[in-house]
């Protein structure tokens, strides 16, 4: 746990890219611990330890070392934001330092899932009452399965390249799918033939950003595609030797939730597709509020199926006939892609993304202005030449999001933030008129400055009407132009309506309360799209 | 009968003495418990603080105001009141008042910490009936490392970043903090810089007898080699600025009881954090509270709500006193 302890304390410690991959490959070199070692990579790589005890419980054995009531605990932890941090402040300070090995806790915590509560409060209170509060954090975040410290897994992948002299996409293609760090080794996990042998394995995902106004100029119809942005679940569906595995972005396994889409498509013997789920009907896909009842849900029934048909909507093909295809240009996967889907796809579940004729940029702005009226997000821009990327890469891919709703609206009431925005008043909800009443419609806490949230505080704290708890309701004074991105009609909500992921987008110092819009500017909008 | 001590809403007013205590809205007579800005505000037309806070008060709120002060523990009279001033351990000059009057005792804490940081005179409990107490970390998630374990932590840093010829910056408050680092720091490892605003409150201190390790003055003429390895105290506003660019390879730490949350140094965008205030921690809190024996505990600054809820809980009659002092940011921002 030492080693462990120090490389999160030395990543944790700089915010250069470079020194952080410097302390992991330094760790990689020095971990004698092999085991810890693959545990380590899969912690970063979004592997979890089993959960075996309730966080309730570690709360409550908390507030008891510490001698304070558990509603303490409780609002404390509010305002740290993270539990393992959390308890790990709280709990008295020591300056020991323990000598058990990560892999050799995991193994512990492995053992203790079939344990009474009498053996896992032993365990975690031994622990907490041996480790340093570094240690004892990491602990904690291993028990709550939350771990999340500033390290991408592109830096691990980075310092494993570095490590082994290969490529990174070679060690991102390693790093996906099932492997278990229990039933491998260093070596094994890294052996190329083992790659080739796991049917199941999925290949990195390949992700866009945001294309800017000056790269915008550059696309035109002779080197670039367009297709839309689909707004549902990123999959890779893989078919291999008459074997469906279809993989979500966060690299889960969802072949259950999705029985629809495990059909044997096509005699070809492997292909590989990447694309997104999406609720289907009449033709098109429908809003997220209905891909949202499929979400999560385990070997849905009948109904479910019947009411929320999914659909596979293919956009890439990565391999082809046992070979991976990703070096060669966009234009050669989509001819492969469009067709396999015109010769050998029997599936009406799976469709292919269709693209989007454009000669000019008007015509890409027109379609983007079109997006919503088919539900999608915006559009796709695609290279002809591109290959098919490992994670995040500008250049070739860019996404063109549909422009969000906009709305003025009054901060009626703020809420103290957690965490990274402890101190500040960081949560913020707004209202609209509705008449003469302000009737509260959306909350907010991004898009704000640092400067602007420590000004808002101020001016909160001197212009509270009423504290309840962590939250003030504040003079309706305030005026911001919230950004959203779709909006629905809604019987849970007073104002009737639901903003989907509403931000701050400018604080409009020149407007006051009576500047701002009406309720029913906002449900106009429902009808206008 | 009326109550020695009310909350106004211009600050903590003592009616019979004629008299607020560290008053937000410019008064007629004021009390200060500290230098700091939330507490000595300018505009009053007569102030009393301690003696060791005049010249500071002088040099931020200009040489013209009509101050007087008294040395810890020295009493006066106004109007039949008693009034003294008792070390804080806050800053050099901090004080907590004490009032009386016909028996009646209050105390106003200001702000206070119990560790003897070796440049404030050390915190003095003092017996009263009623103690107005401060809460910036009133929550069981403070609890500060004694201040050697910090400097040892701090020292190792710039030694690391000298032998890679990395400049440290290190951002303090430039009243309390920056000195209490200064004369922690190991002057033998390196040259120490130190940001104009920090140089300035420095001549006055040492006008007034303390004792400060030398510091450089930053030179902008000077090129990167100049500074490499070295330490350079800045006031936090200067962190993250461009005036942090002049010295070549940096890294940049906060020395604050915020950087115990992980959050509050990640949204710094900070290399480092080292935990330690001037404020007091949540053992601290506590146990100052107990040692003064009062009933009536009135909370500001910080987490009041929680924090008085926790003391009702333990037998005090506890209230939430609304104020304009620093919010609870006041240890690591600097306010104008
Ligand atoms: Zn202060
Ligand atoms: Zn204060």
């Amino acid at each position: 746990m030492k080693n462990f302890a120090q490389l999160i304390k030395a990543l944790d410690g700089t915010n250069s890219t470079k020194q952080k991959v410097e302390a992991l490959v330094s760790y990689f070199e020095s971990e004698k611990n092999e085991h810890a070692k693959l545990w380590m990579v899969a912690l970063f790589t979004g592997k979890k330890p089993p959960r075996f005890v309730s966080t309730t419980l570690l709360r409550i054995w908390c507030a008891e070392i510490s001698e304070i009531p558990l509603w303490l605990f409780e609002e404390t932890y509010h305002i740290i934001g993270d539990l393992a941090e959390s308890i790990a402040l709280m709990l008295p300070a020591h300056n020991r330092s323990s000598d058990v090995s990560l892999s050799d806790v995991i193994g512990q915590m492995q053992q203790l899932k079939s344990g009474s509560e009498d053996q896992k409060k032993q365990f975690v209170l031994h622990h907490w009452s041996t480790m340093s509060n570094d240690e004892i954090w990491i602990l904690n975040k291993l028990i709550t399965g939350g771990f999340r410290i500033g390290v991408s897994k592109n830096l691990i992948i980075q310092a494993l390249a570095s490590v082994k002299g290969w490529t990174n996409s070679q060690v991102a293609h390693t790093l996906t799918g099932n492997w278990n760090p229990n039933k491998t080794n260093w070596y094994d996990l890294f052996d190329q033939q083992n790659i080739k042998t796991d049917i199941s394995k999925p290949y990195p995902f390949y992700l866009s950003y945001p294309i800017s106004e000056e790269n915008l100029s550059d696309i035109n119809k002779e080197g670039w595609v367009a297709e839309w942005k689909w707004d549902g679940i990123r999959c890779q569906r893989i078919q291999r030797s008459q074997n469906v595995f279809i993989w979500s972005r966060g690299e889960e396994l969802i072949n259950d939730q999705f029985p629809e889409l495990l059909n044997n498509a096509s005699d070809i013997d492997s292909f590989v597709l990447d694309g997104e789920i999406l609720v289907w009907s009449g033709g098109r896909p429908l809003g997220f509020q209905d891909l949202q009842k499929r979400l999560g849900k385990k070997n849905p029934g009948k109904k479910i199926q019947k009411d929320y048909p999914v659909i596979f909507m293919a956009y890439d093909i990565l391999e082809y006939d046992g070979k991976d295809i990703r070096d060669t240009p966009f234009s050669q996967r989509r001819n492969v892609l469009e067709s396999i889907f015109q010769n050998n796809i029997k599936d009406q579940n799976l469709l292919i993304s269709e693209t989007l004729f454009f000669e000019n940029l008007e015509d890409l702005a027109n379609h983007r202005q079109n997006a919503i009226s088919i539900n999608a997000e915006g559009l796709m821009l695609k290279s002809q030449k591109g290959i098919y990327h490992s994670g995040r890469k500008a250049g070739e891919m860019w996404k063109w999001k549909k422009q969000p709703f906009t709305i003025d609206a009054v901060m009626i009431y703020a809420q103290r933030g957690h965490g990274r925005r402890a101190g500040l008043f960081s949560d913020f909800t707004f209202a609209l008129w509705n008449d003469q009443v302000l009737v509260p419609f959306a909350k907010a806490y991004s898009g704000l400055t640092d400067a602007e949230m420590n000004e808002i505080t101020a001016w909160v704290r001197k212009n509270t009407i009423e504290s309840f708890g962590p939250v003030s309701s504040v003079k309706p004074e305030l005026v911001f132009e919230l950004a959203f991105e779709d909006i629905m009609l809604s019987s849970r909500h007073k104002s009737g309506v639901a903003v989907r992921f509403p931000r701050i987008s400018r604080w409009r110092k020149d407007k006051s309360s009576h500047d701002i819009d009406q309720l029913q500017t906002l449900k106009d909008m429902i009808s206008s799209r | 009968m009326k109550s020695l001590i009310q909350f106004t809403d211009i600050g903590l007013y003592c009616p019979q003495a004629n008299i607020y205590i560290d008053p937000w809205r410019p008064v007629k007579n004021a009390l200060i418990t500290h230098a700091h800005s939330d507490h000595a505000r300018s505009g009053h037309q007569y102030y009393l603080s301690t003696k060791a806070s005049i010249p500071i008060l002088k040099y931020r709120l200009g040489s013209f105001i009509n101050i007087q002060g008294l040395e810890y523990n020295e009493k006066t009279q106004i109007n039949g009141v008693t009034i003294s001033f008792h070390p804080a351990g806050h800053i050099i000059g901090s004080a907590q008042i004490r009032l009386e009057y016909k028996g009646e005792i209050w105390v106003v804490s200001g702000d206070y910490k119990l560790e003897n940081d070796g440049i404030s005179t050390p915190f003095e409990p003092v017996k009263c009936h009623s103690f107005v107490t401060e809460s910036t970390f009133g929550l069981p998630a403070f609890k500060w490392k004694e201040q050697q374990v910090i400097f040892d932590e701090i020292n190792q840093w710039w030694r690391t970043n000298q032998s890679k010829g990395v400049v440290s910056i290190i951002a303090a408050y430039s009243l309390g903090k920056a000195q209490r680092l200064l004369q922690n720091l190991d002057m033998s490892i390196g040259k120490v810089f130190a940001h104009g605003a920090i140089e300035n409150t420095h001549e006055v201190l040492k006008k007034q007898g303390l004792s400060l390790h030398e510091t450089l003055k930053v030179d902008n003429k000077k090129t990167n080699d100049f500074f490499a390895g070295s330490m350079v105290i800045a006031p936090p506003a200067a962190i993250s600025s461009t005036w942090s660019k002049k010295f070549g390879t940096y890294e940049e730490a906060h020395v604050s009881g915020w950087m115990a949350v992980r959050g509050m140094k990640k949204r710094r965008n900070l290399d480092q954090g080292f935990v330690l205030s001037d404020h007091a921690d949540w053992d601290g809190l506590n146990t100052a509270i107990r040692a003064t024996g009062a009933e009536n505990i009135y909370v500001t600054h910080g987490y009041t709500e929680i924090f008085a809820k926790w003391l009702r809980e333990q037998g005090y009659n506890a209230h939430v006193v609304k104020t304009e002092f620093g919010d609870d940011l006041a240890d690591i921002n600097e306010t104008p």
